[in-house]
């Protein structure tokens, strides 16, 4: 998968990584030359004493010197660039594949996946892409050119590469073998010891409601514990890397010095080749080294990889038409027609049979114990899911065959988690109609309840809100998501037991206030509360994903049980008589 | 389960202000540490102090962590020394074979100079003057270079050995201080009072606990090790240096001062990129979680193309802002082997003069530049830590700010303890206030007998969560007292006092683990056949039976995967197991539908006999069976009394009644609103 994402998005910067490439072979042979050139000052120059020799060959290594950081400075500049660019298009690419997303792909990755999916995973696959570029372009060429070379200086002298470079190629890379699987271990010790302390702060009340800061001390001490053992084990194999890599380095030094004076002696080759043979192996063996670090970063970018390519391979189940049917102007009924649901992977359907019409300028509700299906009923209107069987229509036209712009623009939604945005009261309200004016804002705040509160807030309208509304109440929350409904005024309202949170005055007025405006409007609630729903003009009862009353709230006292009972559960002995 | 799975929106948010930097586990790689943004500390050196003052239990370990790298440091830096000994022997016997070559056998190296300076080869006869070895018409003395090499190479292996045992003493002793550090942070916890988790954003501290005692734990790793080694090494190299040629050294310290300066310019400007970065990242970041986290009301709202626009926009800034990071903080490694380069340059030019001309060796030569190149890596090095070094302070420091907080109340000093308590219990004269200019209840008096089921309506802020947590005391109280069974309860230890109580909180806290753990934790000592006793009892286990793993379900931090109603039947089953004398039940049937509430309800109604209750909601239906009913607004209790009493006063509670049940429909058919005493009051 890393593959392909790289081949897939270095594609617009293949220009780029041809030159980057050019470039670190010119940077890589500079570096290479320098040695040689140092070993010639050491025979040509100083064992002939040759002072002007000298002079003149610093200046060219000076010159090479230079050649060599222009060349590297530019292949990093073209490194970062292409590793940018591809971090940007990789987001843009998985944004717009998320955005394309129905609810069902949403929540079977679960929006906090996504979003790491979105930001950390690609900057995983950015940076190694980055490095890669900078290192792991340039140690083969390192190698390669470093083992010519060296070749060119001494044949015979070679065989200690061969035997140098996977030497410490090993043994470094073994090293990192065993402690891969123990940075694994490390993470998840980390987790758990986090977690822990999340569910200590979290639940601290009750914690100590029932005096468990004992139990709760030892098992943070248990994830602490083994945190500490893996932080050790890993500790004490990084520790070791240091000093292997030294000695190897060392050694290697030593041995050129014992085989290479022996081919010096038999004058099979110079003191300065020596010592230019010594720095090309130093170097050779430095980029192997790299090389090696970096691939430890591999195997993050792969499982990195992995999961944003099953982002971008996950197409929704919910599709635009190709031919849209343009819904009817003036027809805003919505009708179920023997709707099935079923979530994918799920035995058992989630609704059954479903048939209801709701009319425009008419309250329909819905009422059922949890898990009965109202909220996936509510979801199916706009095509945030679609039906597994039946149908949704809106005025006599299939959902699945509209535009989903134009659904969308019939349909004001009110979600069972009343989620704000980031930003102001009004920029929140005006999500649905940026060009409402303050005075459409203060209209649908009067109706949601909501007036008060924001009077009283310092800056009015555009007192801030923290991202998903956390700085207000849940029932400020609540009242502000109907707000933001309202002002888009859309024909069909859909309520997701949008009441739960506000209490049972403010609630009664809410709906007081709500009625004049959604006169002419579809409007279906779905509702826990009795209360809340005794005035509808049609109710809905759902049991286990099947409709097993539809009536008026006298209607179905007589004929629903199940609303009897959870009526019953709702009213005192005495009211219910 | 993924761990970004169990992070609460408040932590993402303190993770996007303080960059994706403050994560553990992102800094590895070579380049760690250059060009993190370092946060600042407010007081380095004290809080610098306090951090390696955790390290003296350690002490003795850290002397020895610190002869090891000095004896490690110093042996490698003789190495190349002694090495350049070995060469010096090759090149004499280079010399002596190719210049001696040309003189009769026998001739000595000082003959030998005298004949070249005759025949005006004057540099050359310098050279070979200062040869020690120089045998003329002798090859390689291979004996003698043998002897040498096999001593370099005992120093090397001993340095490694002795190096690869720091590094496993100093892991141990930082792991054991680190592990000491959280357990002290996780005990103090425990001893905070609640306002303290109540007065700041929850992600905050939890961002203290983890995040940063993960930095300090990973700068501290990082920095002791490196800093000791770097340091010694520069020092031992620059003093090598100096006892080979005092003016080579010279000209390779310039270089010190070159290199600080490059690497100061250039990390200047790169701190610059990586700040954008981290804010472009955290704005981005933040667009990607709220369009995420909102899916379904972008889309039915219509405002993808704003979203998109917004998007492009940040992903536009966060490309520029971290392909300059990337950049120029990527330049440092090729500027430093830059000046390097023009180190071994010109040390190669100086020291091949220097060798012509006899005042120095060619072995000499060598070994410098080793050293010369070996010195400026950790001092880098060093540069970089001291960033790593700052943003490790930063976080010790909000660390020791938990430490320091100021803990709950003592307990008593000779605790009472109860005997089978009756749950009596009684407010004198209370007064309590979450801060000093906001009064919320003020002299209020109560008693309720033992048995009594006491419930508590109100509007939201009338202080209806207040006063039960004033009875598990949670909070101190500013005047007056609560007994329990006639005992002050500030006289009783927390542990016994909170012992004799049950809770069921508004919010549903479950904790990572199977729900039979989750329902035990009211009573660890619990059979498996109280345990589902428990769960039968308040119908967890009904629901249990269409889970696949039953029991052994397991819920994730946030209990995700089962209903909210069905979290709070569990948090029911808990409070049940616990078997408290005195129950309280915080909205506890708020999520549960009302069907499956009326079945809890009856469940908690044989909970409830023989014990003391309160008991909050909103909901009339939950409450109506209560002996007592506390009317509450604003902190003080309004009115008293029985469900048909309260009914008969025609009061605060009647108006709360009709706007359940009857006021609903009335109010909204004539279009009236109800009367706005109870309703003002209100969120």
């Amino acid at each position: 998968m890393l593959i392909r994402i790289l081949r897939e998005y270095l594609r617009p910067y293949r220009g780029l990584i041809v030159l980057l490439v050019l470039l670190q072979l010119v940077g890589t042979i500079a570096s290479l030359y320098l040695p040689s050139l140092n070993g010639r000052i050491i025979d040509q120059g100083v064992a002939l004493g040759d002072t002007g020799y000298i002079m003149r060959t610093g200046g060219w290594m000076l010159a090479i010197s230079f050649v060599q950081i222009v060349a590297t400075i530019a292949a990093t500049y073209l490194g970062a660039k292409a590793a940018a660019g591809l971090g940007r298009d990789l987001r843009a690419s998985i944004f717009a594949r998320v955005g394309d997303f129905s609810a069902q792909e949403v929540s079977r990755f679960g929006a906090p996946t996504l979003i790491s999916r979105n930001t950390n995973d690609v900057t995983q696959v950015q940076t190694v892409t980055f490095m890669g570029a900078a290192m792991m372009v340039s140690a083969p060429i390192m190698m390669v050119g470093g083992i010519i070379m060296a070749l060119r200086e001494d044949v015979g002298l070679s065989w200690l590469v061969a035997v140098a470079v996977p030497l410490l190629a090993l043994s470094v890379a073994l090293v990192i073998r065993k402690m891969i699987p123990q940075f694994r271990l490390m993470q998840e010790s980390v987790d758990w010891v986090n977690r822990v302390l999340r569910e200590q702060i979290t639940g601290i009340r009750v914690v100590r409601a029932f005096v468990r800061e004992e139990r709760e001390e030892a098992r943070f001490a248990e994830a602490n514990t083994q945190y500490t053992g893996t932080a050790l084990a890993v500790g004490r194999l990084m520790a070791m890397v240091f000093p292997i890599v030294m000695l190897i380095f060392n050694a290697s030094t030593v041995a050129v010095l014992w085989f290479g004076a022996h081919r010096v002696e038999s004058g099979q080759m110079q003191i300065g080749e020596l010592t230019a043979f010594m720095s090309y192996l130093m170097q050779i063996l430095m980029s192997v080294m790299m090389a090696t670090f970096m691939s430890m970063m591999i195997p993050r970018a792969t499982v990195s990889a992995g999961r944003i390519g099953e982002v971008l391979d996950t197409e929704s189940t919910v599709v635009e038409p190709t031919a849209p049917v343009a819904l009817p102007s003036t027809e805003d009924a919505v009708t179920l027609d023997h709707v099935e649901f079923t979530y994918p992977g799920a035995d058992v359907p989630v609704l059954q049979d479903v048939s209801l019409e709701a009319l425009p300028g008419r309250t329909t509700a819905i009422i059922g114990s949890t898990g009965a299906g109202k909220s996936t009923l509510l979801s199916l209107i706009p095509r945030l899911y679609d039906v597994t069987g039946g149908a949704v229509r809106i005025g006599g036209v299939d959902v699945r065959e509209a535009a989903l712009e134009d659904v969308w623009d019939r349909i004001g939604l009110v979600p069972q988690k009343p989620y704000l945005f980031t930003g102001t009261v009004a920029s929140n309200l005006r999500y649905g109609d940026a060009n409402a004016t303050d005075e459409d804002l203060w209209e649908a705040l009067r109706i949601a309840q909501a007036e008060d509160f924001v009077r009283a807030m310092p800056d009015g309208l555009d007192s801030p809100i923290a991202q998903g509304g956390t700085n207000v109440s849940g029932g400020q929350r609540q009242r502000l998501a109907i707000a933001r409904a309202l002002v888009a005024n859309p024909e069909i309202y859909l309520f997701d037991d949008s009441f739960s949170a506000l209490d049972l005055s403010t609630d009664a007025r809410l709906r007081a206030a709500l009625r004049p405006v959604t006169r002419n409007a579809t409007v279906i609630v779905v509702a826990q509360r009795v209360s809340t729903i005794v005035d509808a003009d049609q109710i809905i009862v759902l049991d286990d994903g099947k409709v097993v009353g539809t009536g008026t709230h006298d209607q179905l006292l007589e004929t629903c049980p199940t609303y009897v009972e959870i009526v019953e559960s709702q009213r005192s002995a005495e009211e219910a008589a | 389960m993924s761990a970004e799975g169990v992070k609460t929106e408040e932590e993402k948010a303190a993770e996007a202000r303080r960059g994706p930097g403050s994560r553990a586990g992102q800094r590895h790689g070579p380049m760690a540490g250059v060009g993190v943004p370092a946060e600042k500390s407010q007081n380095f050196v004290p809080s610098a102090k306090r951090l390696l003052g955790l390290l003296r239990p350690e002490r003795t370990k850290l002397y020895a962590v610190l002869a090891l790298a000095v004896a490690s440091v110093a042996l490698n830096a003789v190495g190349p020394k002694i090495l350049g000994r070995a060469t010096d022997l090759i090149f004499a016997g280079v010399i002596g074979k190719s210049v001696g070559g040309q003189v009769p056998a026998g001739t000595t190296a000082e003959q030998l100079a005298q004949g070249l300076r005759a025949r005006g080869q004057d540099q050359l006869a310098d050279m070979v003057a200062k040869m020690d070895h120089l045998v003329p018409g002798q090859g390689i003395d291979f004996g003698a270079v043998g002897q040498v090499l096999l001593w370099v190479l005992a120093i090397y292996v001993v340095a490694s050995l002795l190096s690869w045992a720091m590094g496993w003493i100093l892991t141990g002793a930082v792991n054991r201080t680190i592990f000491t550090l959280r357990r002290d942070v996780e005990d103090k916890l425990n001893r905070l009072p609640l306002p303290y988790f109540d007065n700041q954003p929850r992600g905050e501290l939890l961002s203290r606990v983890t995040n940063d005692i993960d930095n300090v734990a990973q700068s501290m790793q990082q920095t002791l090790s490196q800093m000791l080694n770097s340091l010694l090494t520069v020092v031992a190299m620059v003093a090598m240096m100096i006892y080979i040629s005092p003016l080579l050294a010279l000209i390779a310290l310039v270089t010190i001062p070159i290199t600080m300066f490059v690497t100061a310019a250039i990390g200047k400007r790169s701190q610059k990129h990586f700040i954008q970065q981290w804010k472009s990242t955290g704005e981005l970041n933040s667009i990607v979680e709220e369009t995420f986290t909102g899916h379904q009301l972008v889309k039915v709202f219509g405002r993808q193309d704003e979203v998109r626009g917004a998007f492009k926009a940040k992903n536009d800034d966060l490309f520029n802002a971290g392909f300059g990071a990337q950049f120029i903080s990527g330049i440092i490694m090729p500027t430093m082997m830059f000046i390097g380069n023009l180190n071994y340059v010109i040390v190669a030019v100086v020291g091949g003069l220097r060798v012509a001309n006899g005042s120095m060796s060619l072995g000499d030569v060598q070994a410098f530049i080793q050293y010369s190149r070996q010195f400026t890596q950790p001092l880098t090095q060093v540069a970089s830590m001291a960033n790593l070094l700052q943003s490790g302070v930063a976080s010790a420091e909000r660390v020791f700010e938990v430490l320091d907080a100021p803990e709950q109340e003592p307990e008593a000093a000779s605790p009472v303890r109860l005997e089978d308590p009756h749950g009596r219990v009684e407010f004198e004269d209370v007064s309590f206030s979450y801060s000093p200019d906001k009064p919320l209840i003020e002299h209020l008096d109560l008693t309720v007998e033992p048995g009594q089921t006491v419930a508590i309506v109100g509007p939201t802020g009338a202080g209806k969560t207040t006063l039960v947590n004033l009875i598990m005391r949670f909070y101190e109280l500013n005047g007056g007292r609560i007994t329990l069974d006639g005992v002050d309860i500030t006289d009783l230890s927390r542990h016994d006092l909170r012992s004799e109580i049950g809770m069921v909180l508004q919010d549903t806290w479950l904790f990572g683990g199977t729900i039979r753990e989750n329902i035990a934790y009211g009573n660890p000592d619990a059979t498996d056949e109280q345990v589902l006793e428990a769960a039968q009892a308040t119908y967890v286990d009904r629901f249990v039976h269409s889970l696949p793993d039953g029991y052994d379900t397991k819920l994730d931090a946030e209990g995700g995967n089962i209903s909210a109603g069905e979290k709070q039947l569990i948090t029911i089953a808990r409070a049940f197991l616990s078997d408290p004398a005195l129950l309280i039940l915080d909205e506890a049937t708020s999520s549960v539908d009302t069907r499956t509430e009326l079945l809890v309800q009856q469940a908690m109604s044989a909970l409830r006999q023989d014990r003391t209750s309160f008991v909050i909601a909103h909901r009339l239906s939950t409450i109506r069976d209560a002996d007592v009913i506390l009317v509450m607004r604003d902190g003080s209790i309004v009115e008293q009394g029985s469900h048909e009493e309260l009914l008969a006063r025609d009061g605060a509670y009647a108006e709360l009644y009709k706007a359940q049940f009857r006021g609903a429909a009335v109010d909204v058919d004539t279009g009236e609103a109800p009367a706005p005493e109870m309703a003002t009051a209100g969120s």
